[in-house]
């Protein structure tokens, strides 16, 4: 039996009526692994033995009548997540020796709801890039150009799930991380509220903007990953007290009367034409399936970039003071003194985009320039939120393109870092209002993906999964899989 | 002021605790300049009477934990990833004070 | 020595990091315990490992606004952390998580007693939470140092006083009120040797009249009542130099160097820091309530200078007294224990518990807590000085015993046959048999030579062994001399 090309959902009738054992998909994993992900360098650990014992485990339960829905389902985590006992390196050379001794909340949950780990994938240093260009262990490839990036950070997780290696892999999303490279490889990835998912555990970049979420083939895949990852955690000050809703059972509602909001801002030069061409024929899908559309302006949004990079970087220039060669991590050789032990083991330790990070936030915060930069872009960030709330008083979701372009070269925007920050300029608004936001597939431009984004107001998952699902169930952008890995 | 200078990326790296080579500092400096002259355009925004938004979450306000003590001593098992331990200390260079 | 220099005058603000005195740390569940061996109390929040966040104690903040109301300060109904950004080996996350632009209490004042017995208030700034950082150990490692985190994540408050001190003497007298306050609120142990109860002094000298402060040094490394004194002075003495020479004042911190009695400059701060404050993006701001405050304010005791009012007032103490009474709580409790069980004569029992009580405890270096003898145990021993069963000297003696053997009073006296001697015919006796044995002495006083009195007293006494009622003996004593 095929089962690579399976979501989890079908994974998930196939395991509990025994056709197909957690170990047989495991081992299926293994096998694609060892024979694609060499060219794509998605992985970055495999775990094999750990997830053969897990994987038996699970098949005891499922045989003892006591499994859930994600009982046995192979599922890889982003290099972000501590993982207890397993290297976690977060792409970079500070931390390549570093064994987390605990799970983060994301791993622990998943693991309890029984899913299979096969182990952690590569991903663009410290989470910052748009193209898994800046990792310590090499580029990720897209699977369906492998000249071609798979997009960033969460590179690594995306490229695995569209190859077909196993069926689902967590990320993070701080400006795009999840949707952007899910729009360049084909498949739906979902960012949830600012607070529904808890960062324990996830290592920090932007505190205020980083959220956990999923990379899966389907939008009902993403649904039932985010019921058992979702909810309030104690050990995170920011993580919000709100039940979380079988999001997997409310996926059916028709979208008759749904107001979907254009956003001006998004349809405008910097986006590709055929891009624009694929996300307006997703729209006219809703428009058939009852949808009104409306156009919306969010006079602010422009500025989402520019604020972003001044509080993604001040927030992570002091996250990464930590990384300082003395508790855990690199160390330089021989240090002379102290300054020099931190110097050398940050400079050599960090990658030149992460260096490049610290140092912008370092300047942002200085003195003197806190008003100016820091300050100041906390109060756009202010009225940006705000053009959304205005927005979402109007329509109930808003739709348009993920990213401006297809994938595109590897090496091609290493050059100049404000090109590379220009790639996430429709998914970076929604980070900054905390809001949950998905991209599915919604067509092929010369042969490469290009992704439709949702955006909805605070705790509306349950909307955008339904939204996102109906549209599957009309078209099949989502079953198409790059060639070779079909 | 859209350009840095040397002088200021200096600073500011030793701020950072990063060491830059000599080779790299004429890349920092335009990078870091260039970005600096991006993020720019903020000023031209309109934020008067705006209150900054330093979480997404508006009115959230923090949980207070109770006072009880949970956790344990496991430092045998956190030191496993230290560079340098001995006697249960973790060493530097001689500090200075 | 404190000159009164009538030219140049003082100026002094003091910063005191308190522990507060929680069981588990403000961030995390890690115990406070003081004492542990290294790194055994530093979990995985206190070691700034990566993707760990923290989540604020309660008690700590309930612990704060005791202190804001105690010091009539403004508990602020929204409070926000931020990250003091710098690096050093015994700071994990290389920023510490403090209070800048909104403190959880600003704005309150604290009377403080001077020696002279005057008054004067000082205002308290602000008073904010933070976290402590670990310690360096030097000794023992060759050309490297050791970083223990234990304490690393135990709350602080952090005490800013406005510059109103204008001596080392005040400085002092200040710093010891906040001491005695912050035990009595139950929120710190008040431990200077421990490391719980730490003071910076900003320090500046300025001309009598001028408008404008004078540049300030930061004196550090103050781990004690009387090196802050000193530090103080010390320093002082080093500006005024300076400023007299045509020289002037660098901002800077210096270290107090207890053994050469000197300030130094500290080397590795000359440079300024650059915190670069900002907001705590992974804390949320923290919300106190009116309810909440009124909840705290129900648990306030009475604060010291509510009881040494009290003292004076009710008992007739004097402010002396009632001073030294008030400085802990405990020891207030237990003197108002003795007030309360002997019914009258307060000033008997101050008198006892700073005399004979305060000494024991001190040469058995024992807190009032570890007394050998209870309140109701003294007592029954001053019960006995006001029925007049032993005189007060006689006492001492008991006490002596009652302290060393555990006995009661009653028994020590019957045991060593100490009651008093009260029967006039008895002390007449030992009168007469006296002056029968001096007759020379007896003669000589008689001729006027009044200060053979004591020499009397002195003998009946010894004859009585010290059991004779000393009102009753110098009353028959003075008649019998007499003729």
């Amino acid at each position: 039996m095929t089962v690579h090309t399976l979501t989890i959902a079908e994974l998930a009738r196939k395991l509990r009526s025994r056709e197909v054992s957690s170990e047989e998909l495991t081992r299926a994993c293994l096998a694609r692994i060892e024979q694609h992900n060499k060219p794509l360098n998605a992985f970055l650990t495999v775990t094999a033995d750990a997830a053969l014992a897990a994987s038996r485990v699970a098949d005891k339960r499922l045989a003892a009548g006591d499994a859930g829905p994600l009982t046995g389902v192979p599922i890889g985590h982003k290099d972000i997540f501590c993982t207890d006992g397993v290297r976690t390196s977060c792409g970079s050379r500070i931390l390549d020796n570093f064994v987390a001794p605990y799970d983060a909340t994301v791993v622990a949950r998943l693991k309890n709801a029984g899913t299979v780990m096969i182990g952690k994938l590569n991903m663009d240093e410290f989470a910052m890039g748009s193209s898994n260009e800046t990792s310590y262990y090499g580029p990720v490839a897209n699977p369906w150009d492998r000249t071609r990036v798979p997009g960033g950070s969460s590179g690594g997780s995306a490229a695995a799930v569209a190859a077909r290696l196993l069926p689902a892999a967590t990320g993070t999303d701080t400006g795009g991380s999840i949707r952007q490279p899910a729009a360049l490889t084909g498949i739906t990835g979902f960012k949830p509220t600012y607070g529904r998912v808890s960062r324990y555990g996830m290592i920090a970049f932007a505190s205020s903007l980083d959220q956990a979420g999923v990379l899966t083939r389907s939008v009902e895949d993403a649904a039932l990953l985010l019921e058992a990852m979702a909810g309030f955690d104690p050990a995170d000050s920011t993580s919000v007290d709100v039940p979380v809703p079988k999001y997997s059972t409310l996926l059916e509602q028709p979208l008759k009367g749904l107001k979907i909001g254009l956003l001006k801002e998004f349809f405008d030069k910097g986006l590709d034409e055929s891009n624009a061409a694929c996300v307006r024929a997703a729209l006219d899908v809703c428009k058939r399936l009852g949808a009104e559309l409306r156009e919306v302006s969010l006079p602010n949004l422009p500025l989402s970039v520019p604020t972003y990079y001044v509080v993604a970087p001040a927030e992570c220039s002091s996250n990464l003071s930590r990384f300082d060669g003395v508790r855990f991590g690199y160390r330089c050789k021989d240090p002379k003194d102290l300054m020099d032990l931190y110097k050398r083991s940050r400079g050599e330790g960090f990658g030149a985009e992460v260096k490049r990070r610290i140092m912008t936030g370092t300047y942002v915060l200085s003195a003197g320039y806190y008003d100016a930069y820091y300050l100041k872009a906390q109060k756009v960030r202010a009225l940006i939120n705000e053009d959304f709330r205005r927005a979402f008083g109007e329509v109930d979701v808003l739709m348009g393109p993920t990213t401006p372009t297809p994938a595109f070269a590897i090496g091609a925007k290493m050059n100049d870092p404000i090109t590379m920050y220009l790639n996430d300029i429709y998914t970076i608004g929604a980070n900054l209002a905390g809001l949950p936001a998905m991209s599915v597939p919604c067509g092929l431009v010369e042969g490469l993906p290009v992704g439709l984004q949702i955006i909805g107001p605070h705790f509306s998952e349950a909307k955008i999964f339904n939204v996102g699902h109906l549209y599957q169930r009309e078209t099949d952008w989502h079953r198409r899989a790059p060639a070779g890995y079909a | 002021m859209s350009t840095l200078t040397r002088k200021e990326v200096e600073a500011i790296a030793h701020l950072a605790r990063l060491a830059i080579t000599e080779t790299e500092f004429p890349v920092y400096v335009a990078s870091l300049s260039s970005i600096v002259a991006f993020i720019e355009q903020l000023a031209a925004a309109d934020t008067a009477n705006v209150e900054p938004m330093a979480h997404p979450l508006a009115g959230q306000v923090q949980r207070l934990r109770p006072d009880v003590i949970t956790e344990s001593d496991h430092h045998d098992k956190y030191q496993q990833n230290a560079p340098q331990v001995q006697a249960g200390l973790y060493l530097v260079p001689k500090v200075i004070e | 020595m404190e000159s009164t220099n009538k030219t140049w005058e003082i100026v002094i603000g003091l910063e005191i990091h308190a522990q507060l005195a929680t069981k588990s740390k403000i961030f995390s569940g890690s115990p406070t315990a003081y004492g542990a061996p290294p790194n055994t109390q530093a979990n995985l929040v206190d070691l700034g490992y990566p993707g760990v966040l923290p989540v604020f104690n309660g008690e700590a903040a309930r612990m704060a606004v005791k202190f804001g109301l105690a010091t009539k300060s403004k508990v602020a109904q929204r409070s926000i952390f931020a990250r003091k950004n710098y690096f050093y080996p015994d700071l994990p996350k290389g920023y510490q998580i403090s209070q800048y632009e909104l403190p959880i209490v600003a704005g309150g004042t604290l009377d403080v007693v001077l020696d002279d017995g005057s008054r004067k208030t000082i205002g308290i700034t602000r008073a904010h939470l933070e976290e402590d950082a670990g310690k360096s150990i030097h000794e023992g490692l060759p050309g490297l140092s050791g970083i223990d985190l234990n304490r690393a994540g135990t709350p602080l408050l952090e005490i800013v006083s406005e510059p109103d001190m204008r001596s080392a003497k005040e400085a002092v007298a200040y710093l010891k009120t906040v001491h005695t306050l912050v035990r009595y609120l139950e929120i710190c142990d008040g431990n200077m040797q421990e490391g719980s109860f730490r003071c910076d002094a900003n320090v500046s000298v300025r001309k009598f009249g001028a408008a404008k402060f004078g540049t300030r040094a930061e004196l550090k490394n103050l781990n004690s009542f009387r090196f802050i004194e000193k530090a103080i002075n010390y320093e002082v003495a080093r500006q005024i130099d300076i400023l007299e020479s045509g020289g002037s004042i660098v901002q800077e911190t210096r270290l107090y160097d207890s053994e050469r009695n000197e300030t130094r400059s500290m080397r590795s701060k000359e440079e300024a820091n650059d915190y670069r404050y900002f907001p705590d993006p992974d804390l949320l701001p923290v919300e106190i309530s009116a309810a909440f405050i009124e909840q705290v304010r129900a648990t306030l005791p009475e604060l010291p200078d509510e009881k040494r009012a009290r003292f004076m007032r009710d008992h007739g103490l004097t402010e002396y007294d009632a001073d030294v009474l008030t400085v802990s709580r405990e020891l207030a409790a237990y003197y108002e224990s003795v007030v309360k069980l002997l019914g009258k004569e307060p000033k008997l029992a101050a008198n006892w518990v700073m005399g004979e009580l305060s000494g024991a405890l001190n040469r058995d270096g024992l807190d009032i807590g570890a007394s050998h003898m209870s309140a109701e145990r003294l007592t029954g021993l001053l019960a006995r000085i006001v029925d007049n069963t032993i005189s007060g000297k006689i006492a001492k003696e008991v006490f002596e015993a009652m302290w060393n053997e555990g006995k009661d009073a009653d028994a020590v006296i019957a045991e060593k046959g100490l009651k008093q001697i009260t029967d006039s015919g008895a002390i007449e006796a030992a009168i007469d048999a006296v002056m029968a044995a001096n007759p020379g002495q007896l003669a000589e006083y008689r001729g006027g030579k009044d200060k053979l009195f004591g020499f009397f007293v002195g003998q009946v006494m010894k004859a009585t062994q010290g059991k004779a009622n000393p009102a009753q003996l110098n009353d028959l004593l003075r008649k019998k001399l007499q003729g």
